[in-house]
């Protein structure tokens, strides 16, 4: 147990300079965004001298080592800013918008795990068979399918000619009233308060970004399932095990299954980071009040205060689920087990 | 010398073993000389003017318009045609940017080590430590909205992926027989480097640039999607289907799918030549 505290420890420790990377990119990126911010928050009607008047008060008229400084310093108290469009603190704003994007992110990866490993499983217990073309021909398709274009067939298959899916305008139908904000998961609050009709009513808004996102993401879990189980199934303790006479449903589950887990592990890191990105394009073909689309309206104004929020809120997002990822990796690993086993 | 001067013949032969084994990377193969073909001759083929309005306006397919008109009465079929050729040249530019600079930053890392290293690979961390589309996005918005500034975002994160390949294999290489061979017949570092060890890492990275390319195509379009990069009305897959996106859900489908479809073949067929590529220069990856 003393040598896992200190792997989660080093693990831990490597995540800081990351981290300090990030914001360092972060500030320069967003300080080049073109066009005057000052100009833009003091408005149309505003001469050069309020204009002046704006800069100082944003700080716009200091050096940039001298910015940063500040810019960290606003971090640390957790001041990330004003949004010019909105007018709100960019960190209200981000908290309001974010557990819509995590509650779509989250059920779009559960979707495309449920149906993506199975189908590796099954591609690699066959291999060269029809089932494992199938599943080739199957991921292929899907990663090539772009997010956006996918989410616009099924808005027309499914709202337009099926008349099935609810107009595809943001989390909830104005019918419906909002959950009480308990975890900002729509589906989990409502579910809380027993209010079983807002709960299909969310759900059914959910539906169509979740596939959409799902089929995007099902490729790579797919293709690794399917390689991880093959370099399982033909190592020398499988052999072994098949030898020995044991079960092939108990070779299959328990020996290489939880083997080939590993990998499948590592990869929904790159899988999330596909599938950070593709939430702003589904947000925006939904009209999804994520951060996504919240991102995508910034940039469009050149409010830097919110790009820069969202930008680093996604990169820290990562880089906590990377971290995560790391230990439970470590959690499933057999050779490291819990259970002893 | 290095282990890539097998015979070309007895590659070839391989090749095209590969190729009547999976009838699949014989599809890819044609359907990339299609697309270039597009890219090449695409207003030569294309039978309309793609910027000029040449009939009534949101027309549904029908033998004149192939793909149906636009809401400017803009023939689909010709800009779908005609946006091949930005599209590809995107990706293409933006692969061939972070394959050199991937080459580069990764053989030096995997070749001298030490400090150079560090600073290459904790800077690469922190580039794969955003999610990816989300840094293209800051990276255009940053640099201003232009078509090159798509290239250099894409290739930025692009970057890391050739420079771990090309570090990895430079790495493992760097004490091996034949470099100290090469070395003691007195060629300089840069030269064991470049001519020896660095074309080891050529084979999987192939494999890289094919899935890449089709990556590229993708994040390029859902850039102008978004609104950065290609402007309209210049005709690009992305910005179509943004175009179309408005009509969808009054039941005008061509204006979005045929773009979409184009885009997704395009994307389909990197993507099958990077597995069949994979199957041509890993062998271990035959069955």
């Amino acid at each position: 147990m003393a040598s896992r505290a200190r792997i989660v420890g080093g693990r831990l420790l490597q995540a800081i300079p990351v981290v300090i990377g990030v914001v360092i990119i972060t500030f320069v990126l967003t300080r080049a965004l073109p066009g005057d911010p000052a100009a833009y928050f003091a408005g149309d009607a505003a001469d050069e001298a309020s204009i002046q008047q704006v800069r100082e008060a944003l700080g716009l008229d200091k050096s940039m080592p001298e910015q940063f400084l500040r810019y960290v310093g606003d971090l640390l108290r957790g001041d990330l800013g004003t949004s010019l469009s909105t007018g709100q603190s960019v960190l209200d704003d981000l908290a309001r918008r974010l557990p819509a994007s995590l509650e779509l992110t989250l059920t779009a990866l559960i979707l495309s795990c449920i149906v993506a490993i199975p189908l590796g499983v099954m591609a690699a217990t066959a291999p060269g068979s029809w089932k494992d073309h199938l599943c080739r021909v199957f991921v292929t398709a899907g990663v090539s399918l772009p997010t956006f274009f996918t989410g616009i067939l099924l808005i027309y298959i499914f709202y337009f000619v099926l008349e099935l899916a609810p107009a595809p305008l943001g989390r909830l139908d104005f019918i419906f009233i909002e959950p009480d904000p308990v975890t900002g998961f729509y589906l989990i609050d409502s579910a809380m308060a027993r209010d079983w009709e807002t709960f299909w009513g969310a759900a059914k808004q959910l539906v169509l970004p979740a596939c959409t996102m799902a089929l995007f993401t099902l490729a790579p879990i797919a293709r690794m399932t399917r390689a991880a189980m093959l370099a399982a199934l033909s190592s020398d303790y499988i052999r072994t095990a098949r030898a020995a006479g044991l079960a092939r449903r108990t070779v299959l589950m328990r020996y290489a299954f939880r083997n080939a887990m590993l990998p499948v592990v590592t990869t929904l890191g790159m899988v999330f980071s596909f599938a950070l990105g593709a939430n702003v394009l589904v947000e925006k073909v939904f009209a999804w009040p994520g951060i996504g689309s919240y991102a995508v309206d910034a940039l469009v104004a050149s409010d830097y205060a919110a790009v820069q929020g969202f930008v680093l809120t996604m990169a820290l997002l990562f880089v906590a689920l990377n971290l995560l990822i790391d230990l439970a990796y470590a959690a499933i690993d057999p050779r490291i087990g819990f259970d002893g086993a | 010398m290095s282990d890539t001067s097998a015979p070309t013949n007895r590659f070839l032969a391989h090749t095209l073993f590969v190729m009547r084994q999976n009838p699949v990377t014989m599809l890819a193969f044609g359907l990339l000389g299609f697309l270039i073909l597009c890219a090449v001759f695409g207003p030569a083929l294309a039978p309309y003017d793609p910027l000029a309005s040449e009939g009534a306006i949101l027309q549904p397919p029908s033998a004149a318009h192939w793909f149906g008109t636009d809401q400017l009465g803009r023939d689909v079929f010709s800009r779908v045609i005609v946006a091949t050729r930005l599209d590809l040249v995107i990706s293409v530019g933006a692969v061939a940017l972070s394959f050199v600079a991937g080459s580069i930053l990764g053989s030096i890392a995997g070749y001298w080590g030490g400090w150079y290293d560090a600073v290459v690979s904790r800077g690469l961390d922190i580039i794969m430590a955003f999610p990816l589309f989300v840094l293209a996005m800051g990276i255009v918005a940053a640099l201003g909205n232009t078509v090159e500034n798509v290239i250099y975002a894409t290739a930025v994160i692009n970057t890391p992926f050739y420079a771990r390949v090309v570090r990895a294999e430079v790495n493992i290489r760097r004490e091996a027989g034949f470099v100290q061979a090469a070395k003691l017949a007195g060629n300089s570092d840069l030269r064991v480097l470049a001519l020896h060890i660095f074309p080891n890492a050529l084979p999987p990275m192939m494999v890289q640039v094919s899935l890449n390319l089709g990556w590229a195509v993708l994040n390029a379009a859902g850039l102008s999607f978004i609104g950065l990069g290609v402007r309209p009305p210049t005709p690009e897959w992305g910005i179509m289907v943004a175009e179309g996106a408005g009509f969808i859900i009054s039941g005008e489908w061509w204006l979005a799918l045929f773009p979409g479809l184009w885009l997704m073949l395009a994307v389909f067929t990197f993507n099958l030549l990077g597995d069949g590529l994979r199957d041509i220069v890993d062998p271990k990856q035959r069955r």
